[in-house]
């Protein structure tokens, strides 16, 4: 039935505070989520006052400040630091995005930073996302045709339509959007949620592919596509400026199209 | 057996988990039937609030004139069942959304006879409308 509450284990409380250097002048503080699967405790909120003066711009140059000269239990994942790879995907100061590529001047009062909502937690700021790249693998991301492709070189492709696949080969799979979807939420583990309903558009729309139908097909259902409330959390939270709602828009005009 | 190994109770792979029970083929409908229905509302909604404003300080038997009437008994009619329809559908999102597990089936059922009585008292009353009206009382 209906949660109206957080379990009990999953309470946040209050955590150590780490005060700044001594003559610092320019300091910020940072609200860092912690939890470890080792000790059997609830999680808790640290805080880590830094000098901005001795740091990057971006809220991962802080995050890799605390690791290396403040707190080296601290736990996240990073890679690319330029918002490519979107492994360092978190919840800063409300808002899914990639800490790489999020100022931490645009950011008023403390930097509140906490894991992709509504995922299970692995450590701190890292989150489960299993269940996703499976949801992504069931919609088979590769490219399908029964023609056989060209003996001397690639399928090939129309200005036209390769246009067509703008704004949304650009997805990273950093998930910010999924798990900024209140219908993902509820209902993660049969809603497919945006960024794998946009990957699916992605192969929909690919004029090279020839099973569009059977695509299709496997979306009709009333949680895999058509849970999507039209919300459009996942527009706004977009780290890369795409648009996931309007693909899954187009999706469901192709369901109709073929069907009314 | 190890007492201290904890158990665990779903192995089932991630993938198995995604694919579920496979799509079911369904919601094409129920989603178009959701914005069709609520577009209709919209023309029945706007004559039944004109309609209300001109029976202003009507007394009973005017009123009950005026819903026997063909026209208005057909108006009233489509504007019951469109907007219990609209609930129907609508409220089965809700309950999608919120309320999981075995509760869940109940509770559309719930959802589905609740709306469809409701809407069909609203048809019986117009027909009484119409009876009333055409035997003269």
């Amino acid at each position: 039935m209906v949660e109206l509450r957080l379990p009990r284990n999953s309470t946040v409380g209050k955590g150590k505070t780490f005060p700044a250097p001594a003559g610092a002048k320019n300091v910020k503080t940072f609200k860092v989520y912690r939890w470890s699967p080792d000790d059997g405790k609830n999680p808790v909120i640290d805080s880590y006052e830094l000098d901005l003066d001795t740091i990057g711009p971006m809220v991962l140059d802080a995050i890799i400040h605390i690791k290396n000269d403040v707190d080296p239990t601290l736990t996240f994942r990073r890679s690319c630091r330029e918002g490519i790879c979107g492994s360092c995907a978190m919840n800063i100061d409300g808002e899914n995005t990639l800490a790489c590529l999020k100022p931490i001047k645009s950011i008023q009062g403390d930097v509140r930073i906490y894991p992709l909502p509504h995922m299970p937690i692995v450590k701190d700021l890292v989150s489960n996302l299993d269940g996703a790249y499976a949801q992504l693998r069931s919609i088979q991301p590769w490219m399908q045709a029964d023609s056989a492709p060209p003996p001397d070189g690639e399928r090939r492709q129309s200005v036209e339509e390769r246009s067509k696949l703008d704004g949304m080969w650009e997805c990273i799979l950093c998930f910010c959007c999924t798990t900024s979807c209140p219908s993902y939420w509820w209902n993660g583990d049969k809603y497919l949620g945006p960024a794998v309903l946009l990957a699916a558009y992605r192969w929909i729309a690919d004029s090279r592919d020839e099973h569009t139908g059977e695509r299709l097909d496997s979306l009709e259902d009333t949680f895999k596509l058509y849970a999507c409330r039209t919300i459009m959390n996942c527009t706004q939270t977009c780290p890369k400026g795409l648009n996931p709602a309007k693909a899954i828009g187009r999706i469901k005009e192709l369901q109709i199209e073929r069907k009314v | 057996m190890n007492a201290s190994v904890p158990h665990i109770e779903v192995m089932r792979s991630q993938l198995g988990r995604a694919r579920g029970l496979g799509a079911g083929h369904s919601g094409v409908s129920h989603w178009w039937a959701e914005r069709v229905s609520a577009a209709s509302l919209l023309p029945l909604s706007t004559w039944f609030v004109v309609q209300m404003f001109r029976l202003g300080g009507a007394d009973h038997a005017e009123v009950v004139k005026w819903g026997g009437k063909p026209v208005n008994a057909t108006m009233l009619a489509a504007l019951i069942i469109t907007t219990f329809y609209h609930a129907q559908v609508g409220l089965q999102v809700i309950v999608d959304d919120y309320v999981h597990g075995k509760a869940h089936l109940p509770t559309r059922l719930l959802i589905k006879i609740g709306t469809s009585l409701m809407g069909l008292l609203g048809v019986f009353a117009v027909i009484k409308l119409v009876v009333r009206s055409g035997s003269g009382k």
